[in-house]
């Protein structure tokens, strides 16, 4: 019985941090351009030379 | 990643943000491209581009006039149009609260189950008493948070003495919520908190599904803004300019329409002769000749000269206008159509609540007392929640929607496949749908020279005759001539001088049925012909149709000339010189005769048509008001989609049926089971998740329907 009033709070609150997390990433917009991050990766970060 | 900030610290100026829609962009080198080049410009602080939804934003200076972020787009070879202020804002909103309430619910779901587990391996007396606590604790903000839009939803519904398929839902969470909080309180041994939790969860992720496929398709389909010229210039009495809003014209104003300007009123062409794109109001191909007296239309764009146009009818009067009245109006028929899950709610519903009052007031006659007999009637509407049905339309729907948008096709949304599977004839516009709505040049008859003295004429112009010839000509690997003093004159061709010699590309001398245009160079002349090509798989397409048991027709606004030409070609019924009032009766006859037509074109002149048929389809290349008024659009060069669309939405309907089929057999053992008042949560629970991953799992099996 003790453990419980360790163990639960704890799945708590590892459950409200998912949660907090998810609703974080949303309002930073992390989920608006799904495709454009795998083609961001194929940019080259120094300018071409010209 | 972000683009650095290269505004001048001097000009301490306000930034604004300004969306644009690109559909151009196609590979990490144009993000880069657009993020890196556009800052560079002065006003432009930095740009964002969205990839999925083919979007940039740019933050620039206030004061810098949007046709140039527009221009800037171009110059970096990007197509480019301002999107109005949100016109997205609200599904957007939608889509992103049912996502939060999916993410709460799940949250409950998953620690409420937890404390559930305990209790039903055996926890007993003070442990489970807290773990129901918990549970409540957990679940009742849950509910309140995550059960909104079914509670909002099922509110609307009752208040306008309707039903749907959320009113059930919301009673049967309701009611349970309140007798789990009742046992909890009591220290009774069930409480269904997560039967409750977990019904709002799956239902959710139907809804989410739902909304993610709207929005996906939206985003897709980009560019809302009207064809029609939003200003005007307007030449005041004493000779002056000044631009005027098309709202704000009025009959009698004169304009001045630059070549390559779209019309913002109707009027009758006062000075200049030039040729106008009239391809989107009527339908057909060849670019009018207007001189002075003739009219013209808002949304017609002027090709090639300068032209004085007096307003004859201007803002709502228009014919462009009246053609958006017509789609407004033909749009309410098909607002008529109820979706295939209301449907279903409208027997289930009642049923259901009928059977649960039955079981209540059965037990309360058999002297069960009225605790167990309550008991036994929200375990009855619990089990019989429509938990799969709710799953069941948007799961299919969702995953034909994907594997049709794999193949290029995009479907609005769920209803819009419901229809499509219903229909049985098909109508086809011609230009732009059974053909590819872009003339073709035949250059074989032309040597190299030629070639190159007519690309370099060719791409001098905008005119759709030589941007055609232009591209024919870039596909066969040409290059261009040293052609100099090229000179447009409008309604004649252009002309140049290419070593010395005198060359020009320009209307044929003897009037011809069909288009062309006539190369001269020195006193040479050949004659270049262009035809608007079927699609290439036009007649597949229509026998695939045929095979599946659908007629087709063509139901054009073009010349019957042309149209005959291509119905003998296809084999198909056709009538021609149909205006969009013409084409609003064929479909009401058909209608007339209990048949659901499917409208498949591109033209403003089919806008009203395609809102008013039971399903319709446009090809990309539509005008930005025939894409909204369609229920699919289609891109690329085929035609077949069309027929693939009809297959998919068929088998996805048949699927959904299956889904309903099962919920039907399922509710066919389980509520025997809580009609005797077997059902514990336990029971509750594993019931509801297996229906609801079997109906999913049969839902995916669409995933290679598009092939």
């Amino acid at each position: 019985m003790s453990g419980l009033l360790i163990l639960i709070p704890v799945a708590l609150g590892l459950g409200l941090l998912g949660l907090v997390t998810f609703f974080w990433a949303m309002r930073q917009g992390q989920f608006e351009d799904l495709d454009g991050a795998a083609q961001r990766v194929l940019i080259d970060d120094e300018e071409p030379e010209e | 990643m972000t683009a650095p900030a290269r505004l001048d610290p001097a000009s301490a100026e306000a930034l604004v943000d300004t969306r644009f829609t690109v559909p151009g962009i196609r590979c990490a080198g144009c993000i880069a491209k657009i993020e890196r080049e556009l800052p560079k410009l002065d006003g432009i602080a930095s740009a964002r581009v969205n990839f999925s939804a083919k979007r940039v934003a740019i933050r620039h200076a206030e004061s810098m006039p949007h046709d140039a972020l527009t221009n800037a787009l171009e110059q970096l070879g990007f197509e480019a149009q301002e999107l109005d202020d949100n016109p997205l804002g609200s599904e957007d909103a939608e889509a992103k609260r049912l996502q939060r309430a999916l993410a709460v619910a799940g949250f409950g779901m998953m620690n409420v189950m937890l404390l559930s587990v305990s209790v039903w391996s055996g926890a007993g007396g003070v442990t489970r008493d807290l773990f129901h606590w918990l549970s409540g604790v957990i679940a009742l903000p849950v509910i309140a948070y995550a059960g909104q839009p079914f509670f909002r939803s099922a509110w609307m519904a009752l208040k306008y003495r309707r039903t749907n398929m959320d009113v059930p839902i919301s009673i049967g969470v309701l009611l349970a919520t309140a007798l789990s909080m009742y046992e909890t309180v009591a220290g009774g041994g069930h409480a269904y908190f997560e039967s409750a939790v977990m019904l709002l969860f799956f239902l959710l992720a139907g809804r989410a599904l739902d909304a993610a496929m709207r929005t996906r398709t939206r985003a897709g389909i980009g560019a809302l803004l009207s064809r029609m010229g939003r200003s005007a210039m307007v030449i005041a009495a004493d000779g002056s300019f000044k631009t005027v809003a098309s709202q704000e014209l009025k009959p009698g104003m004169t304009m001045a329409v630059a070549a390559g300007e779209a019309l913002a009123a109707d009027g009758v062409v006062e000075q200049g002769a030039s040729a106008v794109d009239n391809a989107m109001l009527t339908g057909e191909s060849t670019p009018e000749r207007v001189a002075a007296d003739s009219p013209v239309y808002a949304g017609a764009v002027n090709l090639s000269a300068p032209l004085r146009v007096r307003v004859t009818a201007a803002a709502s009067n228009t014919l462009l206008a009246e053609i958006a009245r017509l789609m407004d109006e033909a749009g309410q028929s098909r607002s008529r159509y109820v979706r295939i899950a209301d449907r279903a709610s409208r027997l289930y519903a009642p049923a259901v609540h009928t059977l649960a009052l039955l079981a209540f007031v059965g037990w309360m006659l058999a002297g069960a007392g009225w605790h167990q007999s309550l008991v036994i009637a929200i375990a009855v509407l619990i089990i019989t929640c429509p938990c799969a049905m709710g799953l069941a339309v948007p799961a299919a729907q969702v995953v034909t929607s994907g594997a049709l948008l794999k193949r290029g096709l995009l479907v609005k949304d769920g209803s819009a496949l419901e229809r499509l599977a219903e229909v049985d004839i098909a109508l086809f516009d011609k230009t732009g749908t059974l053909t590819l709505g872009t003339p073709r040049a035949d250059i074989s008859g032309l040597d190299p020279e030629a070639r190159a003295v007519a690309l370099a004429l060719s791409q001098a112009s905008n005119h759709p005759l030589s941007k055609a010839l232009a591209s024919s000509l870039r596909e066969a690997g040409v290059e261009a001539a040293e052609v100099t003093d090229i000179s447009e004159q409008g309604g004649e061709g252009l002309f140049g001088t290419w070593r010395g010699i005198e060359v020009a590309l320009e209307r044929p001398d003897c009037a011809q049925a069909g288009l062309s245009s006539q190369l001269r160079i020195g006193m040479d002349t050949s004659l270049i012909d262009f035809h608007d090509p079927l699609r290439a798989d036009a007649k597949q397409a229509i026998d695939a149709l045929s095979e599946m048991g659908i007629e087709s027709r063509i139901l054009s606004g073009d010349r019957s000339a042309s149209v005959s030409t291509i119905a003998r070609k296809l084999g198909l019924h056709a009538r021609a010189g149909a205006s969009p009032q013409d084409k609003l009766a064929t479909l009401e006859h058909l209608r007339e005769q209990s048949r659901n037509p499917l409208m498949i074109g591109d033209g403003i002149n089919d806008g009203p048509a395609l809102a008013a048929a039971h399903a319709s389809i446009a090809p990309g290349s539509a005008s930005d008001v025939s894409q909204q008024a369609a229920d699919a659009v289609f891109t690329g060069r085929a035609l077949m989609p069309v027929a693939t669309a009809i297959r998919a939405a068929r088998a996805c309907m048949r699927v959904v049926r299956q889904n309903f089929g099962f919920a039907i057999i399922y509710n066919v053992f389980a509520v025997p089971l809580a009609l005797f008042g077997m059902v514990t949560p336990l029971i509750a629970a594993i019931a509801m998740s297996a229906s609801s991953i079997v109906v999913v799992a049969n839902s995916l099996r669409l995933a290679r329907v598009a092939r």
